[in-house]
């Protein structure tokens, strides 16, 4: 378990990369599917009668 | 029959990728995980020790980031040329997601030009017409908000993005070109791929990942604008 922790002693770099990876993409699915949602809710909202 | 033409065009994209959308969705987990997973798994390097993993994300990243900006000149020139909706709207749609992948291949960069380089950053060919990159996607996105009207907006920004696509090359021959720190091509080559079998493959399920990612958001994000195009003329004919 620290043999993988310590990544062959570049911990400091391996791990960061996947961070920001995780971040950047998960931030980029959140603000896409959240864009959506509303642009569906607010047509919704006008197409009701 | 003008309008008929223009609205025909979102309308069938609408259709069409309501029905792709779960296909490239399910495609993009399974090719990421798989590839993520391998990655993670495969050996250290002989040389480069466990910094390799960084290839696995770095790599994709900086891949899509060129892809992308090469379908947002292409969609420029669609637009601007034949004046076609769906191309102004594919062409917008892609910039901040093509910004993110460029900010990721330069950050992942980073963190694997440190411990093999010795820097975070140089200011060689390759890394600086990279970072170029990333500027040119966020004045595209400044010049669409810089104007009220959409037409002009599109045509100002498309006018940036073709511009810009003289980079592309620059980046693709930076490192033949130029004297640079940044390595050659070592997969699409001549005489084939100079790397391992044990990182090809991750790297092959991780390129394909990244780029059906891509596929996936930029769809959705599409399908947003026309959503959001047909709200505003629906606000427009309840205000009329």
């Amino acid at each position: 378990m620290s043999d993988i922790l310590a990544m062959g002693g570049y911990a400091a770099y391996v791990w960061p990369a996947y961070g920001v990876t995780v971040v950047l993409l998960g931030a980029a699915i959140a603000a896409t599917l959240r864009a959506y949602a509303r642009a569906r809710a607010r047509l919704a909202a006008l197409e009701k009668p | 029959m003008a309008s008929l033409f223009t609205f025909a065009n979102p309308k069938r994209f609408m259709d069409l990728s309501a029905v792709m959308l779960p296909w490239l969705a399910g495609a993009t987990a399974v090719t990421l995980g798989a590839g993520l997973v391998l990655g993670f798994l495969s050996p250290p390097d002989y040389q480069q020790g466990d910094t390799v993993k960084i290839m696995f994300l770095h790599v994709p990243a900086a891949w899509t980031a060129m892809m992308a900006y090469g379908l947002l000149a292409v969609s420029s020139l669609i637009g601007l040329v034949w004046r076609h909706p769906l191309a102004d709207v594919a062409a917008k749609a892609i910039a901040p997601l093509g910004a993110i992948f460029t900010l990721l291949g330069l950050i992942t960069g980073s963190l694997w030009g440190k411990p093999m380089w010795g820097a975070w950053w140089v200011w060689d060919a390759r890394l600086t017409s990279f970072l170029l990159l990333l500027f040119l996607y966020l004045g595209y996105i400044a010049l669409w908000n810089a104007f009220e009207d959409e037409v002009r907006a599109a045509r100002a920004a498309a006018i940036l993005a073709l511009v810009g696509a003289v980079n592309l090359p620059i980046i693709e021959f930076s490192v033949d070109w130029w004297t640079t720190l940044h390595q050659g091509e070592s997969i699409f080559r001549t005489g084939g791929p100079t790397i391992s079998a044990v990182f090809l493959w991750p790297l092959g399920l991780t390129g394909l990942g990244y780029t059906l990612l891509f596929a996936t958001l930029w769809t959705i994000r599409i399908r947003t604008e026309i959503l959001e195009r047909r709200v505003r003329s629906l606000l427009l004919e309840g205000a009329a």
